[in-house]
């Protein structure tokens, strides 16, 4: 178990890995918001949180097609499947490693990020654990649309069609969180119900995505 | 037998032990269908402990399918494989005695020679890296990436992986593609040292490899008469979807 994380995390860092590319494509979209939206700092705020979760969002899925990918085409996954790892906790490393070198980066750069969309300084903290709270879901979801997809030609397409649906719920609460400690709201229900779905995600996806990836060995 | 020998079965950590006493593989009636095609039916056979078993048939007739599904990574349409009076449906304890290297070698590109081989010692809990590093003459590569590697090289990085992996039954699909001559031989030893500790292999294979003790199993390509008399068992080609 150990051995895969490591493997994953130096995969993912080497060249051609894909672990800075989430997180500049996540910096480029949200600096671009204020050049379409306009500077003032009024609206930035108030549209602040929901920007940063689309960007979240969007910057995780460009990673999540070759997650099973690569692997699939170069014979590794028909070894894991042999390995004495069960499939279900290969999916939850790997999607575990998605996390770490995509959605963590983007957790600890959404403040620098705040400042160009003028969001309150005392609402950082609420963005950082929403954010801190959702990824995992977001990681997760996009671990059993990428196991899917695995055998299809040109899947990325379709993974972002099947998972960014399912994105919606913790879009919702996540910015929500963000948005209701902007306003002076208490974001703690609506921070409760993301750290719940990326619970539920964790527990239950796993599962799905070895399904789908032994039918696709299959 | 069969009763005690599934007992041990279910008693995985003594897959070692299990090993030595037991060894057999028994395959009956284990037919297997891929896009409604029949690739193989009705095929039968048995390997004992320390036996090895080259598969050889025109291309298309099935061997690689075979081995995938002996496997257990496609499942049979119908028929029954014993690994060790472990049925195939059993996948978790049939698996873990099963070490396969297919068509491609699972090597990553960007991880260096001794990476590549170091994760799968590790996955598979093995310790026999330096002495499969030295035997596959990996160690004087052993800082290269991978992509860098002649088809040669990768080729040993791929079999390397079986030898780490320490387990019985070897499903070895045209192992010796583009090995030279003194790897070739260096590697068809390692079979039959395999196979005298007590192990089992399956190699499909074009060329002769002079192993020690070795059994042939010659699979024919059906053609479309044969298949004509195979009974139709996809519900989704019966017609009953029109």
């Amino acid at each position: 178990m150990k051995a895969l994380l490591i493997r994953e995390l130096r995969l993912a860092l080497r060249s051609g890995g894909g672990a800075g590319l989430g997180l500049a494509f996540f910096l480029i979209v949200v600096i671009l918001v204020p050049f379409g939206v306009g500077p003032d700092p009024k609206i930035l705020a108030q549209i602040a949180p929901g920007t940063l979760w689309i960007g979240a969002l969007l910057a995780c899925l460009l990673s999540l097609d070759r997650l099973f990918q690569t692997d699939s085409e170069d014979g590794t996954l028909d070894i894991l499947a042999l390995s004495p790892l069960p499939l279900e906790m290969l999916v939850a490393v790997k999607a575990f490693a998605h996390w770490l070198t995509t959605g963590l980066p983007l957790v600890i750069a959404a403040p620098v990020l705040a400042i160009t969309l003028s969001l309150p300084t005392e609402t950082y903290i609420w963005l950082i654990a929403s954010l801190a709270l959702g990824t995992p879901a977001l990681s997760f979801i996009g671990a059993a649309g990428a196991a899917i997809t695995v055998g299809v030609r040109r899947g990325g397409l379709l993974l972002s069609l099947l998972v960014l649906p399912l994105y919606i719920p913790t879009l919702i609460f996540g910015a929500k969180a963000a948005a209701l400690a902007s306003g002076g709201g208490d974001p703690m229900p609506a921070l409760m119900l993301v750290a719940g779905l990326s619970l539920f995600t964790v527990a239950l996806t796993p599962f799905a995505a070895a399904a789908a990836l032994r039918s696709h060995l299959g | 037998m069969r009763v005690n020998a599934s007992f041990i079965c279910a008693l995985s950590p003594l897959a070692k032990i299990r090993y030595c006493i037991f060894m057999s593989l028994t395959v009956s009636n284990l037919s297997c269908q891929r896009g409604g095609q029949t690739i193989f039916a009705g095929l039968s056979f048995e390997l004992a402990k320390g036996q090895a078993m080259v598969l050889r048939g025109p291309n298309g007739a099935g061997k690689s399918t075979l081995l995938r599904v002996l496997a257990g990574l496609i499942p049979p349409l119908s028929g029954r494989i014993d690994l060790n009076g472990c049925g195939h449906k059993n996948r978790d304890d049939f698996q873990e005695m099963i070490a396969f290297a297919g068509h491609l070698d699972a090597i990553k590109p960007q991880l260096t020679v001794a990476e590549n081989l170091r994760f799968w010692a590790d996955l598979f809990g093995s310790n026999a890296f330096d002495q499969t590093m030295q035997d596959f003459r990996l160690v004087e590569i052993s800082d290269r990436l991978s992509h860098t590697c002649s088809a040669g090289q990768k080729r040993r990085l791929g079999l390397a992986r079986i030898a780490v992996t320490s387990r019985p039954l070897w499903l070895l699909d045209e192992p010796t593609v583009s090995l030279d001559t003194e790897i070739t031989a260096q590697f068809t030893a390692l079979i039959d040292q395999h196979c005298a500790a007590g192990g089992m292999a399956l190699i499909a294979t074009h060329i002769d490899l002079g192993l020690n003790s070795s059994t042939e199993l010659y699979l024919e390509a059906l053609t479309r008469k044969t298949l004509q008399s195979l009974p139709e068992s996809d519900p989704f080609l019966k017609g009953d979807w029109t």
